[in-house]
């Protein structure tokens, strides 16, 4: 049973082969740093742990939150003003942030479990929307200039966090965590009871599931993923604005989902890639960055809603090696 | 008390937008399953559309009103019959996201194009100055905005509710494969419904263009609030759609005189209350 549901075995790989796999991209994420520019690698980590956390709610559980950016966002101001203001240390930043978006999803998730369907998708989108506002009109946050500065700190007290290569490898540690806790959550039994509301909620509620509960404790641990992800930002960064609540960046991580395949343990974080790299390329082209990221939004729905691992599954599944 | 009376005004006036703007959206949800997140960006190329009318064609407001709901219109069945008409069938997530990356294509394209400043729309002639009210300054484009407005919001009402093309629309509403085995020509009738849902998007972005400033960004962060508006409202009933927008744009106005700072969020505070209270929406029937 549990060997018959690990990720690789939908294309029919053997367990051992799956951990060769996993095992072969952690170390290839130990010294992609020393071949590409570290700063773009630590902002794909943080974008495919966001997206991967959201992965858990559209992907594995069918609800689409068109409001993820009010988490990335909400845990990236706590954390900035913690460490700037406060003088937090940076794990303790972190964490609090995380707790913040955790409450956060705890508040707007309950809300939005009330109503299902495309409805949630506009609840979320609307409660995001007053997280925003806030973040305009609150004095700690800085308004339209933003948190600026924010040190990074000392892992535990002793390792200076301000070198390139330190600030990878710490980054590289919180994103395994948070992508094996995610990986863990999505291939426990209650994984599978959030597929079995995905695919016919009506059922679930039947055999007994409290499907509210299911769903609300999905929205707070992807929430709270979510803001990890956006406090690790911030220290990478060593700022905060108005871009991480608003609601672009909550569609573009829609987008990232869709682009890598929803549902897919990977997808994600490949989406995240591409959608980056992407937004590297055209970043001296303006406001055609937005027109060519929504061209993208508009094929990838009408003909690649698989996404790419999800093609690339399809078509191991129909070539085994 | 002649502030209270003006956020008051414009409550309203905000208000017929979302009654507006909210009914289009519910006549489309209806038979088409899709949420329209373009509905902003639609309502921003109306008024885009008349802004370039009259400043590079000359072109003026009263032909606008109808030029630009038209070009909208039309763009509008083209995105039904390119796009839309794949989605049917498929879980209605798709048909946000797709209209999500359309509006991203519109205000870019309308971004790089004329940058984000706001570009004034001059009031047209006849409907220049007021009348002084005994508790407030009725400025009569604004009276005109209300009026006709409203007037729309009830012809649509009326169409829909007791006319045989009304029937139509709202047996395809209820079942399509059945309305189709009767001999009526659903996908058309799909395609006619979201031309015509974005001709009234448009029609009401001329109608905002000589009040906001028209900008590329004006339209998706009122399709947010009218989103909201939804929600409270519940998108099975037209008439119930067009008495939340008005009455949240009169709580705004409230809002905006009382507590200004809370005057962005209020609807969704009530949104959430309602949620708390009525899951089902102010006017909905089901979950």
């Amino acid at each position: 049973m549990s060997v018959a549901l690990r990720a690789g075995a939908s294309v029919g790989w053997t367990p051992g082969r799956v951990r060769l796999a996993f095992a072969g991209m952690a170390v290839a994420g130990l010294v992609l740093p020393y071949l590409v520019y570290p700063v773009f690698v630590m902002n794909v980590l943080c974008m495919a742990l966001f997206a991967s956390a959201f992965n858990l709610l559209l992907g594995y559980t069918g609800l689409l939150s068109f409001g993820h950016a009010a988490f990335l966002g909400a845990a990236g101001y706590v954390t900035g003003h913690a460490l700037k203001v406060w003088g937090f240390p940076t794990e303790l930043g972190i964490l609090l942030g995380t707790a913040v978006s955790a409450v956060l999803g705890f508040a707007i998730g309950g809300l939005a479990i009330r109503r299902s369907g495309i409805y949630f998708a506009m609840i979320t989108l609307g409660l995001a929307q007053v997280v925003y506002f806030l973040a305009v009109q609150m004095n700690f946050t800085g308004g339209d200039d933003g948190l600026q500065g924010v040190p990074r700190g000392k892992l535990l007290g002793l390792v200076s966090l301000d070198g390139k290569y330190a600030m990878y490898y710490f980054a590289y540690g919180v994103f395994l965590f948070g992508f094996w806790l995610i990986y863990r959550t999505i291939h426990s039994p209650f994984g599978h009871v959030l597929r079995s509301i995905r695919e016919n909620e009506p059922r679930a509620l039947s055999l007994g599931y409290d499907v509210d509960r299911y769903k609300l404790l999905a929205f707070v641990i992807s929430a709270a993923l979510a803001g990890l992800a956006g406090s690790l930002k911030t220290v990478v960064f060593q700022s905060e604005t108005l871009t991480d609540v608003h609601w672009h960046m909550s569609g573009e991580v829609v987008l990232m989902t869709l682009l890598g395949g929803m549902g897919t343990v990977m997808g994600p974080s490949v989406g995240a890639l591409i959608v980056l790299v992407l937004q590297n390329y055209l970043s001296g082209f303006g406001s055609w960055v937005t027109v060519i990221t929504g061209v993208v939004f508009v094929v990838g729905v009408l003909a690649f809603r698989r996404g790419f691992v999800g093609e690339a599954i399809a078509l191991a599944k129909k070539f085994p090696f | 008390m002649q502030a209270l009376f003006g956020q008051l005004l414009l409550g309203v006036i905000n208000g017929s937008f979302y009654a507006l703007l909210s009914l289009g959206l519910a006549i489309i949800f209806g038979l088409l399953d899709i949420v329209n997140f373009a509905h902003g960006a639609l309502y921003m190329m109306g008024a885009f559309v008349a802004w370039i009318a009259l400043s590079s064609l000359g072109i003026g407001y009263w032909p606008a009103l109808l030029l630009a709901p038209a070009a909208v219109g039309l763009l509008g069945i083209v995105i039904e019959r390119t796009m839309l008409r794949r989605l049917y069938g498929l879980d209605n997530v798709y048909g946000l996201l797709l209209t999500f990356g359309l509006t991203l294509v519109i205000e870019g394209l309308f971004h790089e194009h004329y940058g984000n400043s706001g570009n004034p729309y001059p009031v047209p002639d006849v409907l220049q100055g007021g009348v002084r009210l005994p508790f407030m300054y009725l400025p009569q484009y604004r009276a005109w905005v209300v009026v006709v407005a409203v007037a729309v919001c009830f012809a649509c009402w009326l169409t829909i509710e007791r006319t045989k093309l009304g029937s139509y629309l709202r047996a395809g509403t209820e079942n399509p494969k059945l309305v189709q085995a009767f001999g009526v020509n659903v996908p058309l009738m799909r395609t006619l419904t979201y031309g015509f849902g974005a001709a009234l998007a448009a029609f009401a972005g001329v109608m905002a263009a000589p009040i906001y400033q028209v900008n590329p960004a004006m339209g998706s962060n009122l399709v947010i609030i009218v989103f909201a508006v939804v929600v409270i409202g519940g998108m099975g009933s037209i008439l119930g759609s067009i008495l939340t927008g008005l009455g949240l744009g009169i709580v705004e106005g409230l809002t905006r005189y009382f507590y200004p700072a809370a005057s962005s969020v209020v609807v969704f505070f009530v949104m959430a209350i309602v949620l708390l209270l009525r899951p089902a929406g102010l006017f909905g029937r089901q979950r």
